[in-house]
């Protein structure tokens, strides 16, 4: 049979030597390996304390950007709620009013804006579809609950607050 | 003839023994977090930290959640028996403790307390006896659990013990025809010192083979790594404490470890000369100062050997069963009574 990669290794069946049914020099010798793992380095990060970096490329939490003057870019056009391959985009656009416009960058704006984090899959199409630079994945990822309500995220989770607002606690 | 036992005998007696049983359970404690640590370090991991500084209140943490789990005796089970199971090996386990010599003799006001709660002159064929008990209690929480794997467990447990007990005893049959007693405080007293006459007065230098069968075989009475076939995870999930929950499951894992010390210690005093240290005799202090070193020394070694018997745990993978039964008969069998044969030669060549 030929073999499927190239590292694959034939089976050695040959009985036991002497030597080797003795066990014992081969089980010193494992001994011997288990010591030198005691002084290696651990492996393990200490969670809370301590955080693996994440890559540069990761892709987390979304937000909803801000343009220069601290209005809304999004226009709720859509088009991410289109790219997203897992649906977990929904929103309602609204007109703005008269003397909205410090609030809002055009015309249109979302009025509702709700990402389940349940479904997301974190690809990142949304970023990608977005026209107006509105929404960016941020390096952080959704904290752990136990109940499902709490995944489904909403505007004023999405949205970065503005210079000088508290930054909204995540939820529980 | 009337035995004369006075209070104070008494009162002495059982301060030795709670103390005793004190300390083997609290080591027996301390040494599932210590396999735990040993695990964790060979595996490059850090180990249980949390609980505590250290994580040295994990034991603690374990204990409260076996105990505060639900108890289950399934309806088909003997109950009696299926209670005595786990009863029985944690008594076995804490009875051994009482003919080991823990350390020289105190002087306190003029009294002489021996740290030994019986020196009995056939100490060792009382820890056979003993050691061989310990068994049932694996045999029958395995019967009564009414359980194939139990059961499965449970005739591996004995079938182990068994054939493993013999060479022990035959290894241990080496070591008596040099010592020529088998009271266990005379064995220690004759391992004096470390060095004396041009070799070394332990055990483990003057009978080597004899003592790395004994090493074997108590790996093997205490169910632990290379021989764990009674309750292998993976074939019999879990063996004879598959139906086991709550605090007799935690008595069953805990009996494991009180027999670890107990066998540990058992070892240290025969083959590395228990309370005994070198250059005891000339340290030039006084004879309680030299006891409590003493017991200093030995719970050294005990933790020595501890640490050994979680060394091999995590090093090597477990016997398979035609394996265990061939290393016991017709491996460690026949060495152990070629050692008897060799050192019956040199003990004649040494004394004619």
């Amino acid at each position: 049979m030929q073999a499927l990669t190239d590292r694959a290794m034939p089976v050695d069946r040959r009985p036991l030597n002497f030597w080797e049914k003795m066990y014992l020099p081969g089980i010193f010798k494992g001994m011997a390996i288990t010591m030198r793992h005691i002084f290696r380095k651990k492996a393990t990060i200490s969670y809370p304390e301590q955080k693996r970096p994440f890559s540069p490329v990761f892709r987390g939490l979304q937000i909803l950007n801000r343009d220069e003057e601290g209005r809304e870019r999004c226009t709720a056009c859509g088009l991410c709620a289109v790219a997203c391959p897992a649906e977990a985009i929904t929103m309602e656009g609204a007109e703005r009013k008269p003397g909205e416009e410090h609030l809002y960058r055009e015309e249109k704006y979302a009025a509702k804006y709700e990402i389940n984090m349940l479904r997301c899959i974190f690809c990142g199409f949304c970023e990608e579809a977005c026209p107006k630079d509105a929404i960016y994945l941020t390096e952080t990822f959704a904290p752990s609950s136990f109940e499902r309500d709490h995944f489904i995220y909403g505007k004023e989770d999405l949205l970065i607050p503005l210079p000088g607002e508290e930054t909204k606690t995540p939820r529980p | 003839m009337i035995l004369q036992i006075g209070t104070y005998f008494l009162v002495e007696k059982f301060i030795l023994i709670a103390i005793v049983l004190a300390i083997s359970l609290l080591v027996a404690m301390y040494s599932t977090y210590a396999e735990r640590k040993v695990a964790a370090v060979i595996q490059d991991r850090l180990g249980p930290n949390r609980a505590g500084p250290f994580g040295i209140l994990q034991p603690l943490a374990d204990g409260a959640k076996l105990f505060f789990k639900e108890e289950i005796i399934p309806s088909h089970s003997t109950r009696f028996l299926f209670i005595l199971g786990p009863s029985l090996a944690m008594l076995t386990a804490c009875m051994t403790g009482a003919v080991i010599p823990w350390g020289d003799s105190l002087h306190l006001g003029g009294h002489v307390v021996p740290l030994q709660v019986a020196d009995v002159n056939i100490g060792i064929l009382y820890i056979f006896g003993v050691v061989s008990l310990g068994v049932y209690g694996i045999m029958i929480g395995a019967w009564a659990s009414n359980n194939k794997f139990s059961l499965l467990g449970g005739i591996r447990a004995a079938s182990q013990i068994i054939s493993y007990e013999l060479a022990m005893g035959l290894a241990l049959i080496a070591l008596l025809m040099l010592t020529g007693s088998l009271s266990l405080n005379d064995i220690v007293r004759q391992q004096h010192g470390f060095w004396k006459g041009g070799y070394f007065t332990w055990n483990a230098f003057r009978q080597p083979v004899g003592f790395l069968i004994f090493l074997v075989c108590a790996f093997a009475e205490c169910n632990r790594t290379p021989f764990d076939l009674a309750e292998c995870e993976n074939e019999l999930v879990n063996g004879y404490h598959t139906e086991y929950s709550s605090m007799k499951l935690g008595f069953y894992l805990f009996a494991e470890y009180v027999n670890m010390f107990i066998s540990s210690a058992v070892m240290a005093t025969l083959f590395f000369g228990g309370y005994n240290f070198p250059f005891m005799d000339h340290l030039g202090l006084s004879a309680n100062w030299i006891t409590v070193l003493g017991v200093v020394a030995l719970f050294l070694k005990i933790g020595l050997l501890i640490f050994l018997f979680m060394w091999v745990r995590w090093t090597i993978p477990r016997f398979r069963y035609d394996q265990l039964m061939k290393l016991g008969w017709k491996m460690l069998i026949p060495l152990a009574l070629l050692n008897i044969l060799v050192t019956g030669g040199v003990a004649l060549y040494f004394n004619h």
